[in-house]
């Protein structure tokens, strides 16, 4: 039995070529790593036939790679990838209401001599702007196959996939040349679609209608405004019911827990080690999902890229440019997509800056410990009236401070580390589209499956370790505080030198360290510190209360100051080191953000006590 | 090469009409007539290749439709059946004569 034969699907961006790769292999679909390249690696055995597999391949503009992304696109078609054996044939997915701009690039594919098929895809949005094209004239003048597809909604895959096995079956194809410059390419395949398209059509009326609000130069930034404010509200309020649901089940669990076995070290463990401490994170599942579904939903409209345009001046400023933006934005959630979206920046310094500076974006897992310790002690007021709470005033300025801070750390970097020439932006605005919901789920599924498998090896782990340095030496009978005898407190009274000038006492240091693995973890690190046990809930109730007994209110801003740019989690350095190709950078990254953290915790210390008295 | 001024020996009469696409505003639109990366300082040398990729061809239409409140740039274009955000720096390489 011989390998499966492979196809390489490629094209522009925004042709639609993700979706028919999805629609030819369904959920199959793997995702894994080049080694040692920045790019996932997207396979699947093609629908019906296991000896096909796809690979799909970043989309991009011409066989000149842009960016690390589009080189690795190049690099395999030409068999020079490494870790990647040449396709046996492309599938070249063509955008059938913008043929010349895409014929372009199936006229560089067309030098390459690999077997070829061509999808021209999104037909029915041509026909519906009344362009026609004659699809047997476009294969007779190419000499590959055409199909006309509807990748959204299945149509011409069966076709599609005939023509894809008849085009194996060849083995090669003559080459063809069309010339040997940007222009030569451009030139020919304005030729062609002239001759094979019948009607021109009246263009995408509604693109530029909704582009005339949304791109407004006064409403356009207000707007964005409104979706980010909205997407922040609904990560708050569309999330609670789910998060509720949560919460009860491990309540549930953990009642079945100690219904079943008698009071102990092992009910211990069972209960307040690994339901409380995986269960504090669970619970922000629907907050990370309702991020995405937003993100996702934002992006296959076609809104992100306007997005980009209306951040450009502002990333501009510090010396990103505004495709920077998405992956910022994404690290809201999580600093990990963040990091991974960053691989369509060109600029390989600009790339750089971008990775750095995204764990000081306000992600997912802070707001567990900024929820906490604003309910212990920041008192539940409103301001102007009772239109504001203070207490949300005080969340808002911790992802303001984070954004500043982001910022300013790009253009000190821009200016130092990650020195070099200005980098231009230049993106397409493609056609608005109504969000497609199989996009979205896949994403979401895709998102929701990596973060579970986390919380599964992850966070279990470090729950697991840290009941244990928790619990072990056992205090003597009678003790005062029994965990002040345990690994915990030994190691906490260590760390208290080093962060007793910024007001954490041994309790607070000891937490900080599995809050290193992920961050999430601090409250129910505090919750162990604290010996306070039960369900993730009463962990939060009895964290606040003895946050609010405890400590002081200088300490209590501190601890909110070294969240704002917390040194990143596990997880994060780990990918930082994969997507920047060794340890030099995480660890920068590492270092700058324990520094940071520390001298805003100082500052914040010291002032707050000079004023508290 | 970048400098493609001279294109199939129409250009020479047009010429003196000829504005750069990142001088114009809002509204303005006309024909690509040619790209010329000379004089226009920090722009990379394959910018003129970047561009055509981008889907700027000479005879396509183009129209500038929005520009950013700040500072006006970047701005966005509609060249031929494309929209294309750009920043005006480079948007000067493209030589248009207005309609």
């Amino acid at each position: 039995m011989s390998a499966p034969s492979l196809v390489a699907v490629v094209g522009n961006p925004n042709c639609g070529k993700s979706a028919l790769f999805n629609a030819l292999t369904g959920l199959r679909q793997k995702v894994a790593n080049y080694p040692g390249a920045t790019v996932e690696r997207r396979t699947g055995p093609l629908l019906g036939n296991d000896h096909i597999e796809l690979v799909d391949l970043p989309g991009t503009y011409s066989m000149t790679p842009r960016s690390p992304d589009e080189a690795v696109t190049t690099d395999v078609l030409l068999g020079k990838f490494k870790a990647e054996r040449r396709p046996d044939a492309i599938l070249c997915v063509v955008d059938a209401t913008n043929l010349a701009q895409h014929l372009r690039f199936v006229i560089e594919l067309r030098a390459l001599g690999v077997p070829m098929v061509i999808a021209l895809n999104m037909t029915d949005l041509a026909a519906r702007e009344r362009i026609n094209i004659d699809a047997s004239a476009l294969s007779h003048k190419l000499g590959v196959p055409v199909v006309e597809t509807v990748a959204v909604r299945k149509k011409g895959l069966e076709e599609l996939k005939d023509k894809a096995i008849e085009a194996l079956q060849m083995g090669t194809l003559s080459t063809l040349y069309f010339g040997s410059t940007v222009r030569d390419y451009q030139r020919a395949a304005r030729k062609i679609a002239k001759d094979v398209t019948l009607s021109e059509g009246i263009g995408h009326k509604t693109t530029r209608l909704l582009d005339n609000v949304l791109l407004h130069p006064v409403a356009g930034p207000f707007i964005l405004l409104a979706i980010l404010f909205l997407m922040f509200q609904a990560v708050f309020s569309w999330a609670e019911a789910p998060m509720t649901w949560i919460e009860d089940g491990i309540a549930y669990l953990q009642a079945g827990v100690h219904n079943l076995l008698p009071e102990g070290w092992l009910l211990s463990f069972l209960s307040d080690g690994i339901l409380a401490g995986v269960g504090a994170v669970i619970v922000f599942l629907p907050q990370i999902l309702v991020l995405f579904a937003f993100i996702l939903v934002l992006e296959s409209t076609g809104y992100m890229a306007r997005a980009a345009f209306l951040m450009d001046r502002l990333m501009a400023a510090v010396g990103l440019n505004g495709r920077a933006f998405i992956p910022l934005l994404s690290s809201f959630a999580c600093a990990i997509p963040g990091i991974m979206a960053a691989r369509t920046i060109a600029d390989p310094k600009d790339r750089l800056t971008t990775i750095l500076i995204t764990p000081l974006m306000t992600c997912s897992a802070r707001i567990p410990v900024y929820t906490v310790l604003i309910g212990a002690v920041i008192p539940n007021t409103t301001l102007f009236g009772d239109w504001i709470g203070l207490q949300g005033v005080v969340m808002f300025s911790l992802y303001l401070a984070g954004i500043v801070a982001a910022l300013v750390v790009a253009a000190v970097l821009k200016r130092t580390v990650a020195k070099g020439k200005t980098h231009t932006f230049m993106l397409e605005l493609p056609k608005y589209q109504t969000p497609r919901l199989p996009y979205v789920l896949t994403g979401l599924y895709e998102r929701a499956r990596l973060f579970l498998r986390r919380a599964g090896t992850m966070i279990l782990s470090v729950t697991i370790i840290l009941w244990f340095l928790a619990s072990f030496p056992i205090a003597p009978e009678g003790a005062a505080s029994p965990i002040s005898y345990s690994l915990v407190g030994i190691i906490g009274g260590w760390l208290e030198v080093i962060f007793a000038p910024i007001g954490f006492n041994w309790e607070i240091s000891a937490a900080l360290v599995p809050g290193m693995a992920a961050r999430e973890v601090a409250i129910s690190a505090l919750g162990t510190v604290y010996s306070i046990g039960g369900s993730e809930e009463m962990v939060e109730a009895g964290v606040r209360a003895a946050i609010a007994a405890n400590w002081s209110l200088p300490t209590a801003f501190s601890f909110l100051a070294w969240f704002i740019f917390a040194p990143q989690c596990v997880s994060t350095i780990a990918v930082a080191r994969r997507e920047t190709g060794g340890w030099k950078w995480p660890l920068f990254m590492l270092a700058y953000l324990f520094g940071l953290a520390y001298i805003a915790s100082f500052i914040t210390y010291q002032v707050a006590s000079a004023l508290v008295g | 090469m970048n400098q493609e001024q001279q294109l199939d020996g129409e250009a020479t009469g047009a010429e003196k009409a000829l504005v750069a696409l990142g001088t114009m505003k809002p509204g303005m639109f006309g024909h690509v007539i040619a790209f010329d990366a000379s004089g226009i300082p920090d722009v990379s040398p394959d910018m003129t290749d970047r561009l055509r990729e981008m889907g700027f061809a000479e005879d396509l239409e183009v129209e500038v439709l929005h520009q950013s409140l700040f500072g006006r740039d970047p701005i966005a274009v509609r060249i031929g059946r494309m929209t294309v955000a750009l920043r005006r720096r480079e948007a000067n390489i493209v030589k248009v004569q207005l309609v």
